[in-house]
């Protein structure tokens, strides 16, 4: 049989990420709780002699759409495939719903019996062939995260059958899986096991508040330990020692005051290169992303990956779930909040799980201005961080307020109510070392592929602004607002002109401003909240659409006003 | 005797009766194996109506409060 496409489907969090990424050798993000895959992926391999193209469709639970995501793998149906459907063998009744409905579609199925090797120690005892007879299509037990039957499942490919069962009602799919399961799978008794002991304790409140207490604190503190570690012991060394003397000697080649000289290294201070002030392509261009963000990028997705493969976050969902209606979210929205901190644009577009406009317009605007990410939190700390700590704590603190405060205020003025959290809990798993080291890779590299050239792009375009005195123009211009209102002065225009490229960057052009603490407070404080970096800009006005972008834009430029003016007056 | 989900105890097991909601609640909820017959074990219940969650098949789902006080429960007490 010919086929081009392979579509794979199943519930949310049975693996199908992980299967893709086994059978393309692409990589995509896999973790260990529902959601993870917004939007379908495409790959391709080779059957026999033909290129074939397998798509990941985000997770779903019927074929009758009933979300966003549910509705994308509804529209992959409508064009012709072959499916391969991954079921959660631990779970068979409820994901075989799924698997009767796409048999009646008259669509050639293959089943990818998933987790097998959690069927294990769950107890769980399913006779293959049984089933086979039952649904009448090759049934193949899988594990994504080892690999195991994937060679199976691919060998077997070409069986995959279109049998054209009969539409049934609901109530007799449910009869028909309850005489399958009946006679394909027995369960034996079993001693709950340590891990599901911890998944009891992190759910209940009264253990689960200290315990999501805990793990944040720590997660911060480790966070923090091994960002540090990195930069003190790796990085300041290795700029100090081994790039600025090259820099010095390469100043010194191009001479002072020349064109390339002002580019490339940019201004010395006491006639000394200086990587947080010279504010050149080589230097501070180079310094900030490598030096100041990448070690803290490294470490929080080192944790996150961690947490998100353990199963963490959805109970952390759960437990901020009164919180978040308050804002008029429900706990899920916690999701694109965490991921947020490390880009807003995963964040963005994680937006997609939950499920009304209303919901996406206040969780995109309330991202947009109090989560700043990674890049930027890591050069507020650098920066900011050499006046005190405390100084840090109220750049944070005051974004933090700023959440909860627009959170409400959106809550009573939108129309509408929160919707309410309904949600699967995928169990705990121990996190493999594997699996977290690609997935940090993937993150790395896409910070360094994405964000580093933008970095120094950005770097060169001041510059360039600054060389043509087009900065000192719009300096002029708004002078008002940034000197009388703010407390800031004009110069630091540039870093606003900057912060719609890169964050990171804008922070950093405070640094050479001479500001006072009071100042660089203010100044962090809006570069956080005025506008997204253009990257998240352009995720999020596809998101919510125009329309909804431009009121979310009208309200990040009257909170960063009003936050400006409120800390020039209060601090 | 029946209660809504939100009156169960935590560890109290109880059979789900009926589900009170439109076409597409109910269809969300049997989808994710929550449907009348089902043995459900209630896990917790958060404070200030938050949400209940449920174990059913080995499987937790953590539904809001609003939505569990539409399910029934059957339990014996």
């Amino acid at each position: 049989m010919k086929t081009e496409r392979i579509l794979l489907i199943g519930n949310p969090n049975v693996g199908k990420s992980a299967i893709f990424s086994r059978i393309t050798g692409a990589r995509v993000i896999i973790s260990n709780y529902p959601g993870t895959t917004v939007e379908f992926t495409q790959g391709k391999m080779k059957l026999g002699d033909e290129n074939v193209m397998i798509i990941d469709v985000p997770g779903t639970y019927t074929l009758e759409p009933t979300c966003k995501a549910e509705d994308v793998a509804c529209r992959m149906l409508q064009e012709d495939g072959l499916v391969i459907n991954i079921v959660d063998a631990t779970n068979l009744e409820r994901n075989l719903h799924l698997t009767l409905q796409l048999l009646e579609r008259g669509i050639p199925v293959i089943v990818a019996l998933n987790m097998w090797d959690d069927t294990k120690h769950r107890g769980i005892c399913i006779d293959v062939k049984k089933i086979e007879e039952h649904l009448g299509v090759p049934v193949i037990p899988t594990c994504g995260l080892t690999g195991e039957g994937i060679k199976e499942l691919i060998g077997r490919l070409p069986e995959a059958k279109a049998i054209n069962l009969p539409a049934s009602s609901d109530s007799q799919k449910w009869e028909k899986i309850g005489k399958i399961i009946e006679e394909v799978q027995k369960l034996t008794h079993r001693h709950h096991t340590l891990l599901e002991t911890l998944e009891d304790l992190s759910i209940k409140p009264l253990t689960g508040l200290p315990i999501a207490a805990g793990v944040i604190y720590c997660a911060f503190w480790v966070i923090r330990f091994i960002g540090e570690s990195l930069i003190g012991y790796i990085f300041e060394p290795l700029f100090g020692k081994l790039w600025l003397p090259l820099l010095t000697k390469l100043s010194a080649v191009l001479g002072e005051g020349s064109f390339l000289q002002h580019i490339l290294i940019g201004n010395l201070i006491d006639g000394k290169v200086n990587f947080g002030q010279s504010f050149g392509v080589l230097t501070t261009g180079l310094y900030v992303p490598i030096a100041m963000v990448l070690p803290y990028i490294f470490s929080f997705y080192l944790i996150l990956g961690l947490l998100e493969d353990l199963g963490y976050f959805p109970r952390l969902a759960v437990l901020a779930d009164n919180l978040m209606h308050h804002l008029g979210l429900h706990g899920y929205a916690i999701i694109p909040f965490i991921l947020g901190l490390g880009c807003n644009v995963p964040g963005a577009l994680a937006i997609r799980v939950l499920e009304e406009r209303r919901e996406k317009f206040i969780a995109a605007t309330l991202m947009a201005i109090a989560i700043p990410c990674m890049a930027q939190i890591a050069t507020i700390v650098g920066l900011v961080g050499q006046r005190g700590g405390r100084y840090v704590a109220i750049v944070f603190l005051t974004l933090f307020v700023l959440l909860i405060l627009k959170g409400l205020i959106l809550n009573r003025v939108l129309k509408g109510a929160s919707p309410e959290i309904l949600v699967e809990i995928p169990p705990y798993r121990i996190p493999q070392a594997m699996a977290v080291i690609k997935k940090l890779w993937m993150r790395l590299s896409g910070f360094l592929r994405e964000a580093l050239p933008f970095v120094l792009l950005g770097v060169l375009l001041v510059n360039i602004l600054y060389a043509l005195k087009i900065i000192d123009f719009f300096a002029y211009i708004f002078a008002p607002i940034l000197t009388n209102l703010w407390g800031l002065p004009q110069e630091a225009i540039g870093a606003l002109i900057v912060g719609f490229l890169r964050k990171d960057v804008a922070v950093g052009m405070l640094g050479p401003l001479n500001l006072t603490t009071k100042q660089l407070v203010i100044g962090s404080t809006i570069l956080a909240v005025y506008f997204p970096c253009i990257a998240t800009f352009v995720v999020l006005i596809r998101e919510l659409g125009i329309k909804d972008m431009l009121k979310v834009t009208l309200i990040m430029m009257l909170v960063a006003i009003s936050v400006g003016i409120l800390l020039n007056l209060v601090l | 005797m029946t209660i809504n989900l939100t009156e169960m105890q935590p560890s109290e097991i109880g059979l789900v009766k009926e589900i009170q909601g439109g076409y597409g609640f109910t269809k969300k909820l049997h989808s994710m194996g929550v449907r009348p017959g089902k043995k459900i074990t209630k896990v917790s219940s958060h404070f200030w109506r938050g949400p209940q969650t449920i174990d059913i098949d080995n499987i937790q789902i953590a539904i809001g409060f609003g939505m569990a006080r539409r399910i029934l429960v059957e339990v014996e007490r």
